[in-house]
């Protein structure tokens, strides 16, 4: 086989990707190993190496004496076509064998369009597709990540899924299997014993019946399977597993530094945001323990940069302590100390001065919406005094750059809404008019429109998508109320989130489209070069699906969810209250100025939730 | 300013000049070694590779200049340490205080090597060995301004035609690699061209020392 690739890799377009060898990878005797586990990241290499739960669970399952997690990543087209032409079976970097000689496959999912990306895996690895077509312990699937919280579209596919986070479970998923594989278990026997591990969902324990409008009338769970699913979460993060010893990719991958995670969970509320209602309650990490991480990590890496992240590093407490400790150090050992994600608030902005991470990046924000009416109906808390104010100081620092993202197609969303975009825009031209310090160079204002999904879990969830042809029409309304030759706008395509949206809420009868489409060429849709409409386009005909279920029809509250299963810590109560509060236009302030009551702190035995 | 000697094999021949710069930037962090940067806008950690190396080619002559902060680590020690820190594949030979300027590098000895899958056809070692006793073979060149074509006998010092077994011949050549500069790979090129019959299934080649115009070997 090595041979083989020997002959294939100079006629690919970055080999490196392909081979495995880098600084930290876990190679193993293969003697003393008695659980192999393919960990696959449904996505290039690039992509999947700048995953940090992949980071995580790839050192967690290697600490297991017995086990030997190795990785894999979707092949680039070239590479898939000279596979098929040499009949080369997809392998798994560390120990160059073929996923197919593995006892147990593992995918991490963190996004809808990467569904034909797992198929697509496994029809390279030469294993079937299906469940029920893979009868042996051997090849059992398992998948985990954010899409898991509505695992739905890959029922067929997936033997079963590990909801919330893995540090905990996935040790106690793979010893199950080192067990159930010495003695020699059916896969009936390891899928009864794996679904009574908290939090696994097996999703061929539940029946699913529809009614004849093809709504879901029942939920049956079988072989005395819980009703309800509940995420695992991690709740000292002090002292749970972090990786500093990381793999160091020989090859560059799309965020090349080392990474630090702050605290998990999300006080804010934005009503749209699957991730800041999913990954409640908020758990923090000590400002002690992370520089400690950071200095370890960096001096083991070796890496020049450092990344502290979260869904909203700002509203981590202890930011000013932990970057007081670490911009010394970054200064003295050459590293540039990066924050993302930073909000429109003072010390964000003394904060970004000290790290200049304004020369490099320039600015950009989110308002999401272009009223403040329709911000307050997303809970989206970001004014346009804030947006100006920062605006004004970077001009007057010298700044000529803006981006500003949008969606369009947002709930309750009117054209008055939409201009709103195109008002705010000029107030930024304004603001730069009265206070460029540098008006040689002009100023450039990036202004790019998404096509609003709704996603599982979140106040939005039974919302209807606009149509492609409206999210166009609104586009078309605002672009031609620019005028301004600083003003760049670039609207997304409906196409990629029209699917996204069919699948974020999608139910088990789509996994025969999936399948269709993969059959057809689907693959890699997350790239421009790759993504083709049509070939899903004519896979929903094939089988006789219709997309507009899952997008403009939206969901009845009454309507059993197929996601209904999965309980993330959020109380449906209150995703509906959240909901109501939206048509209202009335906000939910953070929750550190009061707990707004959704639930996700019943999952915290031992520690408060620290919002 | 110190110099490293190293070599690249194994799986690490895919990796490119750029991602080999940025292995060892990482190396030198974890090994412990402060580079020193350059000045400017964008300052960078000032490290060098000699003839960048195309992706694929394995080299056992790979020459790195690089400048450390203060003093006092040993040749023997930034060898060591560099070695603890670098990947499997790529190795420091030797650490020393650089002795030739790279603009005198002139030559360098390859081995390309020619493989037949269903054997070497009859001939094919002879035929070779008299290709490369041409007065002129050219060969296109794909450059950055297209592809031009090139002269390829004037930049061959020497050259020997090895049978290595029933499926392989080696190419032992003595060739220019800096200005001119013969990227190895145009042998192989100039067998496809000129002698259809004996195109090889994979060509593979290695750099194995460099040399001055002298042909005296460079350090």
């Amino acid at each position: 086989m090595t041979e083989l690739l020997q002959r294939i890799l100079p006629t690919v377009q970055k080999p490196g990707r392909y081979t495995g060898g880098e600084f930290n990878e876990i190679k193993k005797d293969p003697d003393s190993v008695r659980v192999n586990i393919a960990f696959c990241f449904p996505d290039t290499y690039e992509i999947g190496m700048s995953n940090v739960g992949m980071r995580i669970l790839y050192g967690v399952m290697n600490q297991m004496d017995g086990v030997w997690c190795q990785r894999v990543f979707a092949p680039w087209g070239d590479m898939e076509k000279a596979m098929m032409e040499h009949n080369l079976p997809l392998w798994a970097l560390e120990s160059q064998s073929p996923v197919r000689d593995f006892d147990m496959i593992a995918f991490t999912i963190g996004y809808e369009m990467c569904y034909a990306n797992i198929l697509n895996m496994l029809r390279l690895s030469g294993i079937p597709l299906r469940s029920k077509d893979r009868p042996g312990l051997k090849n059992i699937v398992f998948s985990g990540g954010v899409c898991a919280y509505n695992p739905e579209p890959l029922a067929e596919f997936v033997d079963f899924f590990a909801l919330g986070e893995g540090e905990d479970i996935t040790v106690e998923i793979v010893s199950l299997y080192d067990r159930a594989k010495a003695e020699g278990w059916s896969k009936e026997d390891f899928l009864l014993a794996v679904s009574k591990i908290p939090s696994v969902y097996v999703p061929s324990f539940y029946r699913h019946e529809y009614a004849a409008d093809g709504t879901l009338q029942a939920i049956v769970p079988l072989h005395d399977a819980p009703a309800k699913v509940t995420k695992r979460i991690v709740e000292d993060l002090d002292s749970a597993y972090w990786p500093t010893k990381m793999i160091v990719p020989s090859t560059e991958i799309v965020h090349d530094r080392a990474n630090l995670e702050v605290f998990r969970g999300c006080i804010r509320g934005c009503r749209f945001c699957q991730a800041g209602f999913s990954c409640r309650p908020v758990r923090k990490k000590s400002p002690e323990v992370l520089y400690r991480q950071a200095v370890e990590t960096l001096e083991d890496s070796g890496n020049n940069e450092i990344t502290l992240s979260s869904l909203s590093t700002s509203d981590y407490r202890g930011l000013k302590e932990l970057t007081d400790k670490m911009i010394p150090y970054c200064e003295q050992n050459r590293v540039n100390l990066s924050v993302p994600s930073l909000r429109a608030d003072n010390f964000s902005r003394e904060l970004m001065e000290k790290l200049q991470t304004v020369r490099k990046s320039g600015l950009t924000f989110a308002p999401e919406a272009g009223t403040q009416r329709l911000r307050d109906v997303i809970n989206k808390n970001l004014s346009e005094d804030e947006i100006l104010t920062t605006c004004r100081n970077a001009f007057s620092g010298g700044w000529n750059n803006v981006k500003l993202y949008f969606m369009l197609g947002l709930p309750t969303e009117t054209d008055e809404d939409v201009l709103g975009i195109a008002e705010l825009v000029y107030k930024v031209i304004q603001t730069w008019k009265e206070h460029a310090t540098n008006k040689k160079r002009g100023l450039r204002v990036h202004v790019a429109t998404a096509y609003f999904v709704p996603k599982p879990h979140t106040p939005f969830q039974w919302e209807q998508q606009i149509t492609p042809d409206e999210y166009l029409r609104r586009c078309r309304l605002l672009k031609s109320h620019f005028y301004s030759k600083s003003i760049e706008y670039d609207y997304h395509g409906p196409d990629l989130s029209r699917l996204e949206a069919v699948f974020a809420r999608g139910d088990r009868r789509l996994g025969v489209v999936i399948e269709e489409a993969m059959k057809s060429g689907a693959k890699l849709d997350g790239w421009d070069e790759y993504f083709n409409y049509g070939i899903w386009f004519d896979a929903f005909e094939k089988c006789g699906i219709d997309p507009d279920f899952y997008t403009v029809r939206g969901y009845g509250e009454d309507e059993i969810l197929p996601w209904d299963t999965i309980d993330v810590g959020v109380s449906k109560k209150f995703l509906q209250r959240e909901r109501r509060r939206a048509y209202e236009a009335t906000i939910t302030p953070d929750c550190r100025e009061g707990c707004a009551g959704c639930g996700a702190n019943s999952l915290l035995k031992e520690v408060q939730c620290d919002a | 300013m110190p110099r490293a000697l190293f070599e690249k094999t194994g799986q690490a021949v895919w990796m490119s000049h750029l991602d080999l710069m940025r292995l060892f930037q990482r190396a030198f962090k974890r090994a412990g070694l402060l580079l020193t940067h350059t000045q400017g806008y964008n300052p960078r950690p000032s490290v060098s590779i000699a003839l960048p190396l195309s992706v694929g080619v394995e080299s056992h002559c790979e020459l790195l200049d690089f400048d450390l902060e203060g003093e006092g680590v040993s040749c023997e020690e930034i060898k060591n340490r560099l070695n603890n820190a670098l990947v499997e594949g790529v190795r420091v030979l030797d650490v020393y205080e650089n002795e030739g300027k790279i603009k005198n590098l002139a030559l360098l000895d390859c081995v390309v090597t020619l493989e037949y899958d269903t054997g070497i056809p009859e001939g094919a070692v002879e035929a070779i060995t008299s290709l490369f006793t041409q007065k002129s073979l050219i060969v296109e060149k794909k450059g950055k301004n297209g592809v031009t074509e090139q002269d390829i006998v004037p930049m061959i010092r020497k050259m020997g035609v090895l049978r290595q077994d029933d499926h392989c011949i080696r190419l032992k050549a003595r060739i220019c690699c800096q200005n001119p500069t013969l990227n190895p790979v145009q042998l192989g090129a100039a067998i496809a061209k000129y002698l259809t019959q004996y195109v090889p299934d994979f060509v593979s080649s290695c750099r194995e020392e460099i040399y001055t115009q002298e042909e005296t070997i460079f350090r």
